[in-house]
């Protein structure tokens, strides 16, 4: 069985899984990083989206052993020191949730976007985000929430 | 869903690779893994072995090479977005890249795993047969028109592992389109027209079509090529594009029958030639 | 309409009847309160049933069946039981003496065959992905793989697929009584007479097509034992109707079994149920004594999760040539799919009165035609029935449009209930309580910018522009707030319609309020928190609302047709009134005077007239400490309240879409879509405007592009989300929303239901703006998801 490193929310981890296992059920079932779930088998959804090595990927479509060595960022790891990440806050301000089951992948696929286009068009965040499904919000506001973060990071 | 036990191979180099792919017909290349993991877990595919060739240097980067950019097969739809080597010497296939699947997939999906996946309804196949690339693979080198076979079916041999691609660098005067109709953001093509166009006083010179989703393969609208050449913008580019579906062969599924299809790379044709000519 | 409105005159107008009430000063209710949910669900503190983890705990997978319809010949799991790390392996012989049959709550007619249905297959399969039998392994990976090593043997059996063959005597049955689940009518009016001599009578066939809900939490399942009761967690709306009835089906005791429903993620209708995977995974803890979780995968849901509307629509609608409505006729089969399942046979029924929409007739008739088919049985989904119903009106009032020249507009305005004509009893029966249609149709006109849009597609016809541009109407009610239960009784379902709030003050003044609702993203924490802080006149912040887990909330009837405010608010509300009343009684015991020289104003009991004063808080801790009690008052200061209306409540609103449609490629893309709907009064505007957007993706995804498709031999082509097209932020438009508020008389907060407007208005306004766009090419009607081939193919 392959044994891979990972640093998961800033916390470094060596396991043994085998080949299949995925990288959201290493997270979810081995680390107990719940806070990514998973919402589909084709990666549409993107519920499970996370940062790996800072880029945004669907964790269901990526075997773990493919992210050995590397560097995963999930929604639980984006507060700091107790105080939300912009984009989470932005989230709460603009009602963009309601299950929230679509958060956790939202809300990277969010902040990843920034990361690419800092002050997105409306247009632009619709696009960005075209991976992720949302059943709730109709995303009108996560659309708003996205521009509120945007304005927040660049001042 | 859960994909079904298989073994794990990261080979230490490019022969450890193929000859853990040649020793065992059910081995699969593992790249991105962005159409690969989906089948995995639906259990539609059953391999043996995953040989990870994403760390192997031979399959990485993105390089002009003079009269043509060297993509690596690793390079994801991500990097050749952003690539100025792609952007600059062959737009098209960032043009096509972009719009593949979503910003997460494109962050893993790769370059050289569409094209060797041979999806006929995927953006790339397309793009590399009207750019006339040249694949590179681990034993020799295979022209685009050579390389797509049938439905998920390239010319790749037994252990035989792409590399890269040459892309030509088709130089001034040319534009580019591509053009993909799809029924929700994230769903696969119904049709898509890849164009470069070669436009001088006001007609075309020279055009190269490549159509997504109209066949088992990739296809070239050969008809249309040759009608276009030496036409004005206008309504003989209407009536050579009205031919664009000649040769084709295109399925019946969920989201269009074949009849559908071929009205649709006619218009579809038109479309990106225009924009590919820079018509308003 | 010719008079393009002026949107800041009409939003006077408005302001000035009262039609939009701000929140009084220093009140909670009407705030835009950010919601008490979001911290745990934007910080990934969530409790999703999939995340419990239990020591011992074992792993289900279930085996399914590939054939639409089969007889079982042969099961052997013993293949399974040699795998690595499986307990146990089970056929659906081994559940047949203790598994019983999935209930159906709603035998809507005496003629109703309601069939056996076993939660897992025995003796035949009769749609595709029936569970006919399981694993259960250390390791969900293990369990997965175990599945393969089981074999079963089908002798096929034909499929049913088509409603209208299957009501033939030539078709195959899907069960033994026939394909015929019930029949159910309703008429007033002399329909004969309206029809006769008709100056216009217009025939049309509508289909609704199935759809898969898709809620984004897939279903998960964890039941363990001590080896006296049972708990069991599972993704629901509805965990006070499940332990009812699973209670029924098992033999498990009610006492001994606490059902919760912990974060959920979505429902819309599909978690409204008694799923065979709940009973199976009680059976199996039972069986085990161990606990067992049960996680299903996307594409097991698509074909497993109860699906929605699929039915076929006759509509003769029979009006005067100004187009005033005669009468209107309704011939509807509903597939049921291949069993009743909880409300499955009454789904139709939610729609039979609202067919009518808000337009005033002389007759009007429906016949309805439960169906069996071998496919999924269909259930509550997003308006269930309503927005079906709806649909039919709304596209059939266009047509009439249509036939007589008129904007589709004024056709309505001609049929329309008047403002001051409510309390309105309409042909359906029902009693619409409160309404202004006019009002907010002028205020949707308005933002629309009606006239213009008019202009540029008068002048888009002109120039045979290849984008065609349509606008599309609905002007809807829908029927919700469901209660009553003595309506829901006429009509055979098995529950009430009541619900449950209880509310107590805690020693430190803190209020803890429990209800028998359960949330699923409505917010229900942050607006049951505003309603108690206002009647208590305590802070927002010291409100905490539980919900969901039979132990803390003992009576409830849950969650499901925009009833969780309406009903279950007003019982908080209610038990709030109790508390206060009890508070009073102390106070004045305290204060030393009587109970009726008391004020109450921001949490605090004044003497009139004077500054002696005690706040609710201080009368918390009285309770408590019980020191001095008035004589016959127990130390505590808690009620309880059930509340059941009198009537439904009826929102309505006033949607208008514009459609540009692609004419070369047949691709339709919504370019404006204003919604105003009327929700009566408001709690929050926020969670109101939210619930609008959802609804509205909900509908217009209905239109634009959802489908569940099955080929020839019944199996199901859509059951991933790469084949069921959901759409992103990329494939839908900015909404404008706004409100008018015409308070519903029929419950003291004025609050009518939001959770099931958007989807409900929101089809036939898309659908009637795309064939608005074709009607110059003879188009009048396209059969939903207007796919651009279906579009492209009504215009070549």
């Amino acid at each position: 069985m392959p044994r891979i490193a990972v640093t998961v929310d800033g916390i470094g981890y060596e396991e043994d899984v085998e080949p299949r296992l995925l990288l959201v059920h290493l997270l979810r079932d081995r680390l107990g990083k719940t806070g990514t779930p998973i919402g589909c088998d084709t990666s549409n959804c993107g519920a499970c989206t996370v940062m790996l090595d800072g880029k945004s990927v669907k964790s269901c479509s990526v075997l773990a052993v493919q992210a050995d060595g590397g560097d995963v960022v999930t929604i639980e790891g984006l507060a700091a020191n107790g105080t939300m990440h912009p984009m989470q806050q932005a989230f709460h301000e603009e009602h963009a949730l309601q299950c929230g089951y679509c958060t956790p992948g939202m809300v990277i696929a969010a902040i990843d976007l920034l990361r690419q286009n800092p002050d997105p068009s409306e247009e632009a965040i619709r696009e960005g985000l075209e991976g992720n499904l949302c059943r709730c919000t109709g995303y009108c506001n996560i659309v708003r929430a996205v521009r509120r973060g945007a304005a927040v990071k660049t001042p | 869903m859960i994909p079904a036990p298989f073994d794990y191979l990261r080979p230490a180099s490019l022969r450890e690779a193929s000859e853990a792919l040649a020793s065992d017909e059910d081995a699969k290349v593992l790249a991105g893994g962005q159409s690969l993991l989906p089948l995995l877990r639906l259990r539609l595919s059953y391999p043996s072995l995953l040989v990870d060739v994403s760390r192997l240097s031979e399959l990485t980067g993105i390089r002009d090479e003079g009269d043509h950019v060297f993509i690596g097969a690793m390079a994801t739809h991500d990097d050749v977005t952003r690539s100025a080597e792609v952007t600059a010497g062959c737009p098209l296939v960032a043009l096509a890249a972009a719009t593949v699947a979503d910003p997460a997939v494109r962050h893993r999906g790769t370059f050289g795993g569409s094209l060797a996946h041979a999806d006929p309804a995927g953006d790339l196949p397309a793009v590399a047969l009207a750019l006339e690339c040249v694949m590179v693979t681990s034993s020799r080198e295979i022209p685009a028109a050579d390389f797509f076979l049938d439905y998920l079916e390239t010319a790749l041999g037994p252990g035989e592992i792409l590399l890269g691609v040459k892309v030509p660098k088709l130089g001034p005067g040319w534009g580019f389109h591509y053009e993909k109709f799809h029924r929700t953001a994230q769903a696969w093509a119904i049709v898509g027209v890849a164009a470069a166009v070669r436009r001088s006083n006001g007609s075309i010179q020279e055009a190269r079509i490549g159509l997504t989703n109209m066949g088992p393969t990739p296809l070239r609208a050969l008809a249309t090529e040759t009608a276009l050449r030496g036409v004005e913008l206008g309504d003989a580019v209407a009536q050579a594009c009205s031919q664009a579906a000649e040769g084709t062969s295109p399925t019946a599924d969920l989201h269009a029958q074949p009849d559908y299809r071929r009205h649709l790379a006619q218009v579809l044709t038109q479309r990106a030639i225009r924009a590919a000519a820079g018509a308003p | 309409m010719t008079e393009e409105l002026d949107a800041g005159l009409v939003a006077q107008q408005v302001a000035e009847s009262g039609m939009l009430s701000e929140p009084g000063e220093g009140k909670e209710v009407g705030r835009a309160r950010k919601r008490k949910e979001d911290a745990r669900l934007l910080t990934g503190r969530t409790q999703w049933t999939d995340n419990i983890q239990l020591p011992g705990m074992l792993y289900i997978a279930f085996k399914r069946s590939p054939m639409a319809h089969a007889r079982i010949t042969g099961v052997d799991v013993s293949g399974a039981k040699g795998m690595p790390g499986v307990v146990a392996a089970f056929s659906g012989q081994d559940f047949a003496d203790e598994q019983g049959s999935l209930p159906c709550a709603w035998p809507v007619s005496e003629n109703v065959v309601i069939p056996d249905h076993p939660p897992m297959a025995v003796e035949e399969v009769r749609y595709p992905g029936e569970a006919v039998a399981c694993v259960v392994a250390t390791d969900r990976y293990l369990a997965a793989d175990a599945l393969d090593a089981i074999d079963v043997d089908y002798e096929p059996l034909p499929v049913v697929l088509d409603m209208t063959e299957a009501l033939t005597d030539a078709s195959p049955k899907v069960h033994e009584a026939g394909n015929r689940a019930f029949t159910w009518t309703f008429a007033q009016g002399d329909m004969e007479a309206a029809l006769r001599d008709a100056p216009v009578v217009i025939d049309r066939t509508y289909v609704q097509q199935r759809l898969i809900p898709t809620a984004m939490e897939p279903r998960a399942v964890v039941a363990t034992t001590d080896g006296d009761g049972f708990t069991l967690w599972t993704s629901t709306q509805v965990p006070h109707v499940l332990r009812v009835m699973l209670a029924l089906t098992t033999g498990v005791p009610e006492h001994k079994l606490r059902v919760i429903a912990p974060d959920v993620g979505g429902g819309f209708g599909s978690k409204l149920q008694v799923t065979a995977e709940e009973v199976l995974c009680l059976l199996l803890t039972r069986k085990l004594g161990k606990p067992v979780k049960w996680t299903e995968s996307r594409s097991e849901g698509n074909m497993t999760v109860h699906h929605g509307r699929d039915q076929i629509q006759h509509i003769t609608l029979a009006a005067e040539a100004d187009g005033r409505i005669r009468g209107l006729k309704v011939e509807l089969l509903a597939d049921m799919g291949a069993y009743l399942m909880l409300v499955t046979p009454g789904v139709p029924l939610l729609g039979a009165f609202m067919f009518n929409g808000i337009y005033k007739m002389d007759a009007y008739s429906f016949d309805c035609t439960g169906v069996f088919t071998t496919k999924m049985p269909t259930d509550a989904y997003r308006g269930a029935g309503r927005p079906e119903a709806t649909y039919a009106i709304e596209r059939v009032m266009d047509e009439l449009a249509d036939e007589l020249g008129l904007d589709p507009i004024e056709v309505r305005r001609r049929n329309w209930i008047r403002h001051e004509e409510f309390p309105y009893t309409t042909i359906a029966g029902l009693t619409y309580d409160s309404g202004n249609y006019e009002a907010a149709t002028e205020k949707a006109l308005a933002l629309f910018g009606y006239d213009k849009l008019r202009a540029e597609q008068a002048d888009r016809r002109d120039r045979g522009d290849p984008v065609q541009l349509g606008i599309g109407v609905s002007t809807y009610t829908e029927m919700c707030g469901l209660a009553p239960s003595r309506v829901l009784g006429s009509l055979a379902y098995a529950a009430g319609g009541w619900e449950h709030g209880s509310v107590r003050m805690l020693p430190t003044g803190k209020v803890e309020v429990v209800t028998g609702t359960s949330p699923h993203g409505q917010g229900h924490e942050t607006a049951w928190s505003q309603i108690v802080a206002d009647s208590l006149g305590v802070p927002f912040e010291d409100v905490a609302v539980m919900h969901g887990d039979t132990a803390i909330s003992h009576k409830g009837m849950d969650t499901y047709g925009s009833r969780s405010l309406v009903v279950g608010g007003m019982a908080v509300l209610q038990a709030c009134e109790k508390v206060k009343d009890k508070a009073r009684k102390l106070a004045a015991h305290a204060l030393e005077c009587s109970a009726d020289d008391l004020d109450f104003a921001q949490g605090s009991f004044t003497v009139k007239g004077t500054t002696s004063s005690k706040t609710i808080q201080e009368l918390a801790l009285a309770a408590f400490a019980a020191h001095d009690l008035p004589d016959g008052l127990e130390p505590r200061l808690d009620a309880d309240a059930t509340f059941d209306p009198d009537n439904f409540s009826f929102p309505h609103g006033t949607h208008l879409c514009a459609i540009e449609v692609d004419t070369e490629t047949g691709m339709a893309k919504i370019r404006k879509y204003v919604a105003v709907d009327d929700v009566g009064r408001v709690v929050n505007p926020l969670i109101v405007e939210g619930q609008v957007h959802g609804g509205l993706a909900q509908g217009i995804a209905q239109a634009l592009f959802e489908e569940a498709v099955h080929d020839a031999d019944g199996n199901l082509l859509t059951a991933t989300m790469a084949d069921y097209l959901l759409p992103s932020a990329a494939d839908l438009p900015d909404f404008v929303t706004d409100r008018t508020e015409t308070p519903a008389t029929s419950n003291p907060l004025g609050v009518k239901g939001v959770g099931e407007a958007g989807t409900i208005a929101s089809t036939p306004a898309v659908v009637n703006a795309i064939v608005d766009a074709l009607r110059p090419r003879g188009v009048h009607d396209i059969q939903m998801p207007c796919t651009p081939e279906r579009i492209w193919r009504a215009i070549r």
